[in-house]
């Protein structure tokens, strides 16, 4: 079979791309623990409210200093719908559906994640100073545009 | 000759009058992301015309399509008939009917779950079942289309396959092997719970098997473009195909990396560990190489036309290609939009940045580029040249065909791009209004949903060019004898020998090895685990 030159070259670079692409992708996951949110964990959706877990959503400060938010997301609100965590310190949110499957993304961050009834989504993340919008990216239904929630940021302790 | 012309033509038929119902739809919806009114604008209304819009667009207009220039190509490049007509027209019965009863079930407001139907939103029954017999008629064609290539095989042994033949078989294979995961969703969960036999389903398998079809469906709408870019684009510009066995290497490889890809899709979902998304993100980028090659191949077998054509020069055999062909330029500015779109989904598969844009405005930019332009524009070029062969008229108003490449690239341009800023920026995807009650960083998109309204009636003009030289064709086009359907020459001549990307089943055995392993623990390990269970909602 043959392969032209020029074409043979172009082969080796688009491989070589990939291998980049890839590698920088590894790098940042091995170094710096960069990971998708990939949590695994289930839950009565039809009992959220009664489970320990999500009993009380709202703010938590672990005696570490680290934050942990929980949220239940629902037609078509999130509970709580303001949340108020410091900057600079890590914030773990744990996010649960009593319905249909639901977004939650705080705007113009890299906080984003889907929720899904029967289990539990968990991602960490931490934020700058200011207030952000947080809303829901998945399609549930005909209010889907109204849900919505605010993040407020205060300057860290 | 082209054979089945009629089945062929009723097919095209079905998906050019799809494409103009979901055409109507989406004018709307880009004026109504930007708050602009018009009579009749409801969240029911968008959502459900967003509903109608995917399914007609992604699933109806282009499987129908691609079964039409399936049979055409196969029947033209084999030069015989298709081995079991009756059987073929069952197929399309099928397809027809299972079509109908979704669009009843959408268009009715019974189905508003968009056209990745996530549980636990409930649809009628008459959606899923409607969809399911639209696969089972695809399958009966592409069954059809292979007992017609193995009939041809029997009578010439040893002789390598037509390369649109090929083109064409791969995008059956990786059609079946995608549709395995739609199918076992329908049939074991879906159909069942939204008939009432069962209770509850577990959204996130029902998520795992939508993506281990969703993925490789964007490879079932790409891979009949590549045929026709790779098959016949090289003649139409006046040029000869570059290199015949590289575009069977890339067929090939696709049939290999299509599916086992899917959890790229879901790299924001809970319940999937980190590992098996790592594991599909290398096979995600390992599927950008075919398309690279597509790259190189396909613009130099654009530059051997060019230069046929008389150009001299480094670069001006561009400007002697035909741009004033109605089916070549919808081609090559398709394949400019798409080159935009690769980079942007190079993007999507790194889960760092995808966390950025997962579920906004950036995605919808992304897939306009992708489906919505290499493969939909692409098959609107391949409609302006094929048509007349099939009903032997005459293309009507081929001013309106001259000028409408042109509109849709520009009207995608605004579009897409304009979605892809807003989409950096947080908006999310699919909202019938973006103002979240006058939110700073709401206010901050809205300019941009302008632009994107003003794309969208650029490409609303461009799709009504398209529908009325279709009409005009079909009804009033001058009867006459058309030119056969020619395929593009390799550069190097037709190929004698068989090569390895010729042992078309050997690369189906590698692709069920691959997909097993990319699937087969990480679905053993879910349905293992102890899972909750949804209830059906209708919140539409």
């Amino acid at each position: 079979m043959h392969i032209d030159l020029y074409e043979k070259f172009w082969m080796w670079g688009a491989g070589a791309i990939i291998v980049v692409f890839l590698g920088t992708i590894g790098v940042a996951t091995v170094s710096q623990g960069r990971l998708p949110p990939s949590h695994v964990e289930t839950i009565d959706p039809t009992t959220v409210r009664a489970d320990a877990r999500f009993a009380a959503p709202g703010v938590t400060t672990n005696d570490d200093g680290s934050v942990e938010v929980t949220v239940i997301a629902m037609l078509f609100a999130f509970q709580p719908n303001e949340i108020r965590v410091p900057s600079n310190t890590s914030v773990t949110f744990r996010l649960t559906s009593t319905d249909v499957v639901h977004g939650f993304q705080i705007v113009g961050t890299n906080g984003n994640t889907m929720i899904i009834p029967g289990y539990v989504s968990q991602f960490t993340t931490s934020f700058e100073p200011g207030e952000y919008l947080i809303t829901c990216n998945e399609y549930c239904g005909l209010g889907h545009h109204m849900m919505a929630a605010t993040l407020i940021v205060e300057e860290g302790a | 000759m082209i054979h089945n012309r009629r089945l062929a033509t009723a097919n095209i038929g079905v998906a050019i009058g799809a494409f103009g119902v979901a055409t109507f739809m989406a004018l709307m919806q880009a004026l109504s992301r930007a708050s602009l009114d018009l009579p009749g604008r409801s969240a029911k209304m968008y959502y459900l015309s967003v509903t109608a819009h995917g399914v007609l667009m992604a699933i109806v207009f282009t499987t129908f399509f691609i079964m039409g220039l399936g049979v055409a190509f196969t029947t033209r490049a084999l030069d015989r008939p298709l081995k079991w007509p009756k059987v073929a027209w069952t197929g399309f019965w099928i397809a027809a009917i299972g079509t109908a009863m979704t669009a009843w079930a959408i268009l009715w407001g019974k189905a508003s779950v968009l056209y990745t139907f996530y549980p636990p939103l409930q649809a009628h029954w008459a959606f899923y079942v409607g969809a399911t017999l639209l696969v089972v008629g695809s399958w009966v064609w592409g069954a059809v289309v292979i007992a017609t290539y193995l009939a041809w095989k029997k009578d010439h042994p040893g002789k390598p396959v037509p390369l649109a033949v090929y083109g064409i078989l791969t995008t059956i294979i990786v059609w079946y092997l995608a549709t395995i995961g739609v199918a076992a969703e329908m049939l074991f969960l879906l159909i069942p719970w939204s008939l009432g036999l069962t209770e509850t389903v577990d959204p996130l398998l029902a998520r795992m098997l939508f993506w281990f079809f969703g993925h490789p469906l964007v490879y079932f709408w790409l891979l009949p473009a590549y045929v026709v870019w790779y098959a016949v684009v090289p003649r139409e510009a006046g040029g000869k195909l570059f290199s015949d066995p590289l575009a069977r290497m890339v067929f090939a490889l696709f049939i290999i990396l299509s599916t086992p890809v899917g959890f790229h899709h879901q790299f924001m979902d809970p319940g999937i560990s980190a590992g098996w998304k790592m594991a599909h993100t290398v096979t995600t980028f390992a599927i950008l190489f075919p398309s690279f090659v597509t790259a190189f191949t396909v613009t130099a077998s654009l530059e051997v036309a060019g230069r046929m054509r008389g150009a001299t020069g480094l670069f001006d055999w561009i400007g002697k290609l035909p741009w004033g062909n109605p089916m070549v330029a919808a081609v090559l500015l398709s394949m400019l939009l798409f080159a935009i779109g690769g980079f942007g989904g190079a993007i999507n598969a790194a889960f760092g940045m995808n966390s950025v844009v997962h579920n906004t405005a950036w995605i919808q930019g992304h897939f306009h580029l992708t489906v919505g332009s290499a493969v939909a524009l692409t098959f609107m070029g391949v409609c302006y040249w094929l048509v007349p062969k099939l009903v032997d008229r005459d293309l009507e108003l081929g001013l309106l065909a001259k000028w409408q490449p042109y509109l849709w690239f520009l009207g995608m341009m605004l579009f897409s791009i304009s979605n892809h800023i807003t989409g950096i920026m947080g908006m999310p995807r699919r909202v019938y209004e973006a103002t979240y009650g006058g939110a700073e960083a709401a206010a901050q998109w809205k300019g941009l949903t302008l632009v994107s309204a003003g794309g969208g009636v650029l490409l609303f003009a461009s799709a009504a060019f398209f529908l009325l030289v279709m009409l005009g064709t079909v009804t009033a086009g001058r009867k006459a004898q058309q030119p056969t359907l020619e395929f593009a020459e390799p550069l190097e001549g037709e190929p004698r020998k068989l090569l390895v990307f010729d042992k078309i089943w050997a690369w189906v055995a590698v692709a069920i090895i691959l997909v097993a392993l990319a699937y087969a623990y990480p679905l053993a390990d879910h349905l293992s685990m102890e899972t909750f269970g949804s209830r059906g909602f209708k919140p539409f």
